[in-house]
Order: C-alpha cells, then structure tokens, then sequence
C-alpha cells in the first residue's frame, strides 16, 4: 500500500510535508492534523533518547538534545519495537556532529549511559557461590581459568574523565561537583549491575585491562599478565576482590576451548 | 478465511473491576503497599528485555495481580507481513507471565524496517480488512489465544476509505473470532476529531465482543479551520465527557474489566488508584441501578 510509504517517508522527513488522500470532515487543510502524528513520533523517540540519556542531555541542555537527537531519529529511526536499547548508535553520531565538537567528551558519557541502560535490562546470571569460589581459588591451575562474567558486565576506556562527568551529574549540587572534575583526565569504568542497581566506578587500567581479557575468555593468569605489562602498580587482589564483591563471576573452567 | 483454528474460550480473564497501567516509579510502592486493585496492564515491548529489575518487579506484582499484557508494536495494520520475531518475543513473554488479557491496536507503527513509535491510522476498504484479518489470524494462530482488538483514536481520514470504523472492526470480529478492547477515550477523540456520535459509534460495535475497556485522559487542540482537535495523549485525568461516555458503554456492556491508562506525566500512585475505583463504583452503581428496575 503505497498510502504507507508516503505517510511513513513524512513522519520522518525534515521538512513538514502532507502525504497525499487525507482528508478532515470540514475541508480543512490535512497538514495540520497530519502534524500530530509527526509531532507524535518525534517527541516520543526523542524522549526515549532523553531517557536513556539523561547525562549528555544535562551537559548540553535541553534545546540542544532535542535538536541532536531529532536530526539522530532521522537518519537512524528504530529498527525494533522494542525501544529499550534504542540509540545505541548515538554516541558515534554525536561524536560526528560538528555543533558537539566543542565537548569532546560528549560521545563517551554517551557511550557510558548506554553501558548503563544494556547493563540494566541485561539477562540475570547466578554468580558463583562462596564455596565454589573457595574451591576455585584454592585450585593450583587458577591462573588457567577462564570465567564467565555476569552479562550486565562492561568496561569503558576514555581518553576523557567520564566517570567524574557521569557522578558529577548524580549530585545535589551538578555545577560544585562538576568543577572539581578535570575532564581531560583518561578514565575507565566499570559498568556492573549488583542487585537490581547498575554501579559505575572508575578503575585503574591495569584493571580495566584484566577485566577485559577475563570478559574476552583470556585465561585468568595471562588477564593479570597483561594487565601488570600495561600498569606496573597493577593490582590483582584488589580487582579480584572488586569482581567477587559485585557477584561479577558466573562461571570457571579450564578447558583450553570453553570460557565457561 | 474462518475463525475456526481459533482457540475458544474466553479472550479475556480479568476480573470486571478497576486496572492500572504499571509504572517503573511506582513499583516499590506496590509491593510495600500491596493495594486494592482488579488488575495491572503492562506494554508488551517494555518487557521484551533479557534481565533485570523489569523482570523482577513484574514476576513479584504478577504473583499478587491480575495481569493485561498490551502490545503497541505489532504494526497489525500494517502494510507489510507481520514481523515473525516480534511474534516470537510476544509468545516468550505471553508464556511467561500467563496474562489473563492480550491485547494490541488498530493501526500501524512499522513500515521499511522503520518503527515509527506511534499507532498510525489505515484507510478502511476491502483489501485493507482483508490484511488486517490475516495478520490477526497469525497472531492468535502463533499466540494460542484470542487476543483484544483496540479501536484507534485518530486525527486524519483517508480518500480511499470505503467503510465506516466501526463497520471494518465489526467485519474484523465476525472473520477472526478477536474480541475487542473498547477504548472510550479513543471513540471520543475520534468521534470529536471527525465529527461523529460517540454514542451511535458504541451502538455500531459488536458490544458482545468487549473483553476491556479502556479510559484515558486527551489534550485539546485545533485543526486548520479552528475545529476541535483532541490529541490522545495519555497525560491526563480522564475527562468528565469520557466518564459520561463510559456510563453510557457500560448500560450496553455491563461490569467490564476497565483499565485507566496513564503513559506521560504519571501522578502519584494514589491519584491513578482513585480513578480505578471510580471506574469501579461506576459498575456497581450501573449493576445496582439495572437491579432496582429489573425488581
């Protein structure tokens, strides 16, 4: 039906258009009531974005994100129904969009939230239980580990400060907060879902660094090796203890193919 | 086509009392508080996520209420074939949460790969009644159930329609056997939008099909020639004009399973409960009244 095409094309077009064969009882010009819908769509998708994004949109106002996140809607509308993760492209569009250049770190605190939103619809993991744990840690072939992380588990690395720019924002006071941060500093974050909250905290690269090769199957001796070749200070039993604290290990095993 | 691969039985087992949608922000407050309530709704795709505290908080409300799962998303009166994969996460939902009501629109969201967030109107002719009631033949085929069919609000109508609203729902009730979810707030909005009777568009509607009603508040404004323009948008109290019209549904209807929908600017939890039991003081009253004259 072709009707579809030319109603669907309008919603999304930049320009306010009528698709043609509408019609109002009294005679009246379509167009207005053609606009509710449009209006319907775009304030709606550039809520979910405000939803999911509620950082980036503080950092540049409101005016601003809508003006973004509208131009984002067009040239990326949904694939999906389900609107939960939509804009998981947004941070590389912001990243590419010249009126942002101005805040470099703007696509990472982006990339950041997102983190944050997968990790908090991601699926539920059982973490290993303590005697499980004990068992494993006591095992002399630990360092040929592999674990599974919880699904909620990710690691961001920044050449910005976005974990003081993100926690800045959770404060009573955003501008006192935000003055402290300096946001040329690289950071990392650790983005884990404990219970029903996501935490975000920052860690050293030596960790972030370990926990990404855990994440990615490395065995759990050659995860600390890396980690100790990048941060000479790195340290292990500190970021052991920061996965065992969040209930961030699932699983271990020591086959050479499994990383379960 | 026929209705007789439909699973019989009722397409809709809640309780005829009050509902509320289920907001984030109030679900702590229901378990501590565990009120007085026919039945909760959720939005379908709301919950088509993995994990977390979603899932957690509807599994603990499902365990105490009545539930109404609604989905916005299916594009039934869309121009393209049904997307499979959404069917697919609808039935792994439907198996998990058991709802005693399914229920989806009238209208399209979805169209190029596109999911346009908006329950989009559709011209009523005869190749249009035909892909709406194939789709929901392929719904309830896939979802084992009957599911409820919402009438649209609308703000435009198209050239090429052929057939009143309600003539080209009565015709989809009688092909696939659905019922319907009777949304006053919709019949309102769109009987002011286009110049219609709201109470000759009820009269019009296969009533014995009804499994819920649905009440909603609606924003004002005007179109081209300064006619009123309702605007559905489920962001305020539910008007006096669209209470009179439930009265008026429930003297065809009797005590029907009603749903106050709220999706913007959600009030305190107390505030959506207190019109839930208007809504169910209105049945009383109505079964009540039907009482005295039938003594």
């Amino acid at each position: 039906m072709n009707i579809q095409s030319a109603f669907a094309d309008a919603l999304l077009a930049p320009e306010a258009v009528c698709p043609p064969g509408l019609l109002a009882w009294n005679g009246s010009d379509p167009g207005r009531r053609f606009a509710v819908y449009r209006n319907n769509v775009m304030v709606s998708l550039i809520d979910a974005l405000a939803d999911s994004y509620p950082v980036t949109q503080q950092l540049v106002g409101e005016e601003f994100f809508a003006a973004m996140a509208r131009l984002f809607v067009q040239a990326q509308p949904p694939r999906s129904p389900v609107l939960a993760l939509y804009g998981e492209g947004f941070a590389d569009f912001i990243e590419a969009f010249p009126p942002a250049a101005g805040l470099p770190y703007l696509a990472d605190v982006a990339r950041l939230e997102m983190r944050r939103v997968q990790a908090w619809h991601a699926a539920d993991a059982a973490p290993l239980t303590e005697q499980e744990l004990a068992r494993l840690l006591a095992d002399a072939a630990l360092p040929a580990a592999r674990f599974g992380l919880q699904p909620s588990l990710a690691v961001l690395r920044s050449r910005h400060a976005v974990v003081s720019l993100w926690a800045a924002h959770q404060t009573d006071d955003v501008t006192a907060a935000l003055a402290q941060v300096a946001v040329e500093d690289a950071e990392n974050a650790l983005v884990l879902r404990v219970g029903l909250e996501v935490d975000i905290v920052r860690i050293a690269d030596g960790a972030a660094i370990f926990i990404l090769n855990l994440q990615q199957g490395v065995a759990f001796g050659a995860a600390a090796g890396q980690a100790l070749a990048a941060e000479s200070g790195f340290d292990l039993v500190a970021a052991l203890g920061m996965l065992l604290r969040g209930g961030a290990i699932c699983s271990a095993g020591f086959s050479r193919s499994e990383a379960a | 086509m026929n209705a007789a691969h439909v699973p019989t039985g009722i397409a809709c087992g809640l309780p005829a009392a009050g509902g509320i949608g289920l907001k984030p922000e109030h679900f702590r407050e229901i378990l501590d508080t565990q009120p007085e309530l026919g039945f909760f709704e959720v939005h379908a795709e709301n919950y088509m996520v993995a994990g977390g505290p979603f899932h957690h908080y509807l599994t603990c409300i499902r365990e105490r209420y009545a539930l109404s799962i609604h989905g916005v998303g299916l594009s039934i009166g869309g121009a393209s074939a049904l997307d499979e994969a959404h069917l697919d996460r609808l039935a792994v939902l439907l198996d998990r949460y058991q709802p005693e009501s399914f229920s989806e629109h009238l209208a399209w969201s979805s169209h190029g790969g596109a999911f346009l967030n908006d329950l989009l109107p559709l011209p009523y002719h005869a190749a249009a009644l035909d892909r709406v009631c194939a789709h929901i033949d392929r719904v309830q085929e896939r979802l084992k159930r009957r599911m409820l069919l919402e009438n649209p609000a609308s703000y435009v109508e198209f050239a090429a329609s052929t057939m009143a609203e309600t003539e080209f729902i009565a015709e989809v009730v009688r092909r696939t056997g659905c019922g319907l979810l009777l949304d006053v707030n919709n019949v309102y909005v769109a009987c002011v939008n286009h110049h219609r009777d709201p109470r000759a568009y009820i009269r019009s509607l296969p009533l014995p099909a009804v499994g819920q009603i649905h009440l909603a508040g609606f924003a004002c404004d005007v179109d081209a020639a300064g006619a009123p323009l309702l605007i559905d948008s489920h962001g305020a109290p539910v008007a006096q004009a669209v209470w009179e019209l439930y009265e008026f549904a429930l003297e065809g209807l009797g005590p029907t399973p009603t749903l106050i929908e709220r999706d913007n600017d959600i009030p305190a939890l107390p505030v959506l409960l207190a019109e839930a039991c208007q809504a169910q003081r209105m049945m009383r009253e109505r079964v009540a009244a039907t009482d005295e004259v039938c003594a």
